[in-house]
């Protein structure tokens, strides 16, 4: 890959990221107790979060649809796109523990690093133990199947 | 407890949308931030570099939103340290396994119309609704 589209790549990535970093703030999902207040459906029940993950759905399918039909992004020979149709038990199982963790504490994975940049200590806890999760499924997946590649979203 | 704030929702969540489409017509990529992150951890793959700067950018967003704004960031007290680890664990396997979170199931998947994020997407989110309900209000943790 030649510099100048490393250096595009690289820039491009930077600008995405703070875009993200930025709504999650906006919208306050940087703040576990409005996420909470989302989840607890039975208390003082705040909608927030769907209206945060519905304008995000929509606006990107959108121009999803619209980016998918060129043959390649700007800065790249070709899309990396899942390429897993599969609804499986590790799917389901993944996803329920996924929801149980997101639903002790109130953090998701976005919120969770973008919280780093104002030093909540909350963090160091919770990506700690974050990571060591993911590790261990990877190391799973090392010890299960040593050839899989994990087709990552 | 907090309010609904209906106007501070759509646009953050705009925005999210608007972060998911440049990485996706500029570099291809799915803005899913477990699947981000574990690529940048594991051995194997040779695409650090995007994935590094953009979490970069994630970090200075977040952060950076309170430092212009000069708005109060939510720093919650007292919430218990064992909770928290369990929390970020769970969050961390369960994202490895179901190859994807919030943002590579909920918003990609979904926008992408995958019958597979969408499973994904209503469990995660009636598991999290359970086990909120546990903690609340039979454990009875809340701060």
């Amino acid at each position: 890959m030649s510099l100048s589209r490393s250096l595009l790549q690289g820039a491009s990535s930077l600008a995405a990221g703070t875009v993200f970093g930025l709504g999650l703030a906006i919208a306050q999902m940087t703040d576990p107790n409005k996420v909470l207040s989302f989840l607890d459906i039975t208390g003082h029940w705040d909608a927030s979060l769907l209206f945060v993950l519905g304008a995000a759905v929509i606006l990107s399918a959108a121009t999803f649809h619209i980016i998918l039909r060129k043959p390649s992004p700007r800065f790249d020979s070709r899309f990396h796109l899942p390429q897993s149709a599969l609804i499986d038990a590790r799917l389901v199982t993944g996803a329920a523990i996924f929801g149980m963790g997101w639903g002790i504490a109130g953090y998701c994975p976005g919120p969770a690093l973008a919280s780093l940049g104002f030093g909540n200590s909350e963090l160091f806890w919770l990506l700690a133990a974050l990571l060591l999760g993911m590790a261990l499924q990877a190391w799973l997946d090392r010890v299960s199947y040593p050839k899989a590649r994990l087709d990552s979203t | 407890m907090t309010d609904f704030t209906p106007v501070s929702a759509l646009v953050g969540g705009l925005l999210i949308g608007l972060s998911a489409s440049l990485l996706l017509w500029l570099n291809g990529r799915i803005a899913g931030i477990s699947g981000v992150l574990g690529g940048l951890l594991w051995p194997g793959s040779g695409d650090r570099a995007w994935r590094g700067w953009f979490l970069a950018g994630l970090v200075l967003g977040g952060g950076g939103y309170y430092l212009v704004t000069g708005v109060t960031a939510p720093i919650r007290l007292g919430f218990p340290v064992y909770l928290l680890l369990l929390a970020g664990f769970l969050t961390g396997f369960g994202s490895a396994r179901a190859n994807g979170c919030t943002s590579g199931h909920g918003v990609c998947g979904l926008a992408r119309l995958s019958l597979r994020s969408l499973v994904a997407t209503a469990t995660l989110l009636i598991a999290a609704i359970a086990t909120t309900y546990v903690v609340r209000h039979i454990v009875g943790v809340s701060s």
